[in-house]
């Protein structure tokens, strides 16, 4: 029968096609990131190259800030001042502080947003404690500066800017401290 | 009467189809007759299912403040009335169409593989049940959004799961009924049939399947993703392990965009079997519809991030999407022109096919323009998440796909059942629906415009009328709908005989079989010139 011949061999190659569409889906994940990496989108944990740091003195923009954990992050995470007013243009140092309540060995990343979302771009970071992973030791405390200049091309009509962070706890290796060790209950072998 | 006639019997049995009675029938039939009915009745009863849902969408609307629902069950009811109406109503309805009409339209047999078939249809009564039942179990159904974005989905309770798993079985129904489709579309044709004389109908689900298999798989990589993301420590779209939630957006809609063609094309090939065959002309235009319908399937790979404005992309990325969806509108003005042209100057009457064509040709035409509003990126920035998306898409996915549907029903309804349906119910049934459609929906491009957000329980003073009579006309148009389940029934139950080709100006192959058509037809091949 031609035709059930016919049939088998639509059916194998309709076949190929979808499972390779199921892989395609898979393809876009590194397809995606590979685009967010050359256009700068996702940019967040690289330092900025500053171009201008004339100050721009007759404005006046008001820097509110603000920091959250992620649900199961046993840390104290806050700035060391709520708000700061700053000029455009000007070199500026805010500082966090993080204390870590837990008696294990932590990691962190801090993810930066802006408020408004458009903001974000005129904020050049020259350093940022969010530009790379930190470890905790048990009941740490350490405070974190973020530098950075605010460009001058920021649209005028906005004259407050919030900048908050978010620290997510970091898969890997969490190395219980000593105390933590002593105190856990022996278990029967 | 067998042990009466037992001689009789097995003569007759000789005669007749060799085919199990009963509840089996259904269960072991390879027919593609009997699963186009089963297509259609799973359709109807999720139509219902979906419809329910809405009416405690509307319910909870009728007033501001939280009277009825808790606000996670109303999340899950538009949830699950977004993935029952979709993957349950509107889908398997198409398919149920194809089922009957693909074989007798091209003068096949039956389906390329019959068991094949058999099996994609009894996946689907397993998916709706694994939806159904998530709302009894710990947490509920997923209140996610039928869009499932992470990080929600990510975290949401077991309900999720079983939202996944009804995805991934609807998702293999769904490659295996496009694989069968095409397979039989382009291997089983009638001598004489080549490609450009095909109906309409054919050729739209001919590039609709092509569509399901190209992307069904692509949404069974996202859903799959966001299972391993749950349950198995992967970090796709998990922003603490190195994930994007963006980037589920982009997957789903790859799949969500071709999704909506999905949805409206056999629509289009519908209603272009029935305005000719009531305008007593020609098909319009017949090989530029075809490249239309093509352009449409094509163009609907690269405008999928046009449902994310507000994700925070390049200009360069909203001016490429905002223009690229643009496009689109030319295909389908193609298409819209070519219907209108048909209708120029031919011998209309107005039954009720006809009417559901033309109301689907006058509303679902304004769902386009409201689409084409909704493209344009600053627009799109202010309207993104209210009402006026909820209208736009209702414009189009009921006044458009399911008036389609409701037409296709009433004008092959003679020919499937043997007789014809009660005209003054299915006219009735075009009215309520035509008033009460427009008075649930209309409304809401208004609320959309004042900022009304969807997906929230509650809302300001200033919204309460307009949603009153949204919910008004909801009702109404849920309760319309017994009208055509009466009418469908009685219709099969009996009626004035059908002839072999009730309408007039109706020309394709399935008219010159007689009504009802016998279980097994054109065995042997009709000849086309």
């Amino acid at each position: 029968m031609a035709v059930i011949r016919a049939n088998g061999q639509t059916l194998r190659k309709l076949l190929v096609v979808a499972v390779a569409m199921f892989g395609f889906g898979y393809a876009l994940v590194p397809f995606y990131q590979k685009i967010c990496e050359v256009t700068g989108i996702n940019n967040l944990q690289n330092a900025d190259a500053v171009v201008n740091t004339q100050a721009d003195l007759s404005r006046t923009v008001t820097l509110e800030l603000d920091a959250n954990t992620r649900n199961d992050l046993p840390w104290t995470f806050r700035p060391v001042v709520s708000s700061v007013r700053i000029h455009p243009g000007q070199l500026t140092q805010i500082v966090y502080e993080v204390h870590n309540n837990s008696d294990q060995f932590i990691s962190g990343q801090a993810i930066p947003s802006y408020g408004p979302q458009l903001a974000g771009k005129y904020i050049r970071k020259l350093d940022c404690f969010c530009f790379a992973k930190q470890d905790f030791k048990p009941r740490e405390i350490r405070k974190m500066p973020v530098t950075f200049v605010l460009q001058n091309e920021l649209p005028t009509d906005i004259d407050t800017i919030t900048l908050s962070y978010t620290f997510f706890r970091v898969e890997g290796p969490v190395k219980p401290a000593a105390a933590a060790v002593a105190r856990e209950p022996k278990t029967a072998t | 009467m067998s042990a009466v006639h037992p001689v009789d019997h097995a003569h007759d049995h000789d005669h007749h189809d060799h085919r199990p009675y009963g509840l089996m029938r259904w269960v072991t039939t390879t027919n593609h007759k009997d699963i186009g009915t089963l297509y259609l009745w799973f359709s109807f009863s999720m139509f219902i299912t979906g419809g329910l849902l809405a009416f405690g969408i509307r319910a909870e609307l009728f007033q501001p403040g939280m009277q009825l629902w808790k606000p996670e069950l109303f999340n899950q009811f538009t949830t699950m009335h977004g993935l029952i109406m979709v993957f349950g109503a509107i889908m398997p309805a198409f398919v149920g169409f194809a089922n009957w009409q693909v074989p007798m339209m091209i003068g096949a047999p039956d389906m390329a593989f019959a068991r094949m078939n058999n099996w994609s249809f009894w996946l689907l009564p397993v998916a709706a049940i694994l939806l159904v039942t998530s709302f009894f179990v710990p947490g509920g159904a997923t209140g996610a959004g039928w869009t499932l974005y992470a990080p929600l989905s990510v975290q949401q309770g077991i309900g999720m799961d079983f939202a996944i798993f009804a995805i991934h079985i609807m998702g293999a129904s769904s490659i295996m009924g496009s694989i069968n489709i095409i397979t039989t579309i382009l291997n089983m044709r009638a001598p004489g049939m080549t490609m450009m004389k095909m109906p309409m109908f054919v050729w739209t689900w001919l590039i609709t399947a092509y569509l399901l298999i190209a992307v069904m798989p692509v949404l069974a990589g996202a859903v799959t993703m966001l299972l391993t993301d749950r349950h198995f420590d992967t970090h796709f779209f998990n922003a603490a392990g190195g994930g994007d939630p963006v980037l589920y957006q982009h997957v789903f809609w790859f799949f969500g965009h071709p999704e909506v063609y999905i949805m409206i094309l056999p629509a289009f090939g519908i209603v272009s079997q029935v305005i000719p065959a009531f305008a007593r002309k020609p098909l319009f235009g017949y090989s530029s519809m075809v490249y239309a319908t093509s352009s449409i399937a094509i163009l609907s790979f690269i405008v999928w991030a046009h449902h994310m404005f507000t994700t925070g992309m390049p200009a360069a990325g909203q001016l490429f999407f905002m223009y690229a969806t643009m496009l689109i509108a030319v295909p389908t003005g193609v298409k819209v022109f070519n219907w209108v042209a048909t209708m120029w100057k031919g011998s209309m009457t107005f039954e009720t096919p006809m009417l559901f064509a033309v109301g689907f040709l006058f509303v679902f035409t304004m769902g386009g323009f409201t689409g084409l509003i909704l493209a344009i990126t600053p627009v799109d920035i202010q309207l993104q998440d209210t009402y006026y998306v909820v209208a736009h898409f209702h414009y189009v996915l009921v006044a458009g796909s399911l008036f389609a549907i409701f037409a296709g029903i009433y004008f092959w309804l003679p020919k499937w059942t043997g007789h014809m349906y009660d005209e003054k119910l299915g006219k009735l049934h075009f009215w309520l629906s035509l008033i009460f459609f427009n008075l649930t929906f209309f409304v809401m491009h208004f609320l959309g415009l004042a900022g009304m957000p969807r997906r929230i329980p509650d809302y300001s003073q200033q919204f309460a009328d307009f949603n009153m009579v949204a919910s008004i006309g909801a009702f109404g148009f849920g309760l319309s709908q017994l009208v055509f389940l009466y009418a469908v029934i009685k219709c099969i139950k009996g009626g004035e005989k059908a002839p072999a080709k009730p309408w007039e100006g109706a020309d394709t192959l399935e008219w010159t079989l007689p009504s009802p058509p016998p279980y097994h037809s054109f065995e042997t091949p009709p000849v086309v010139k």
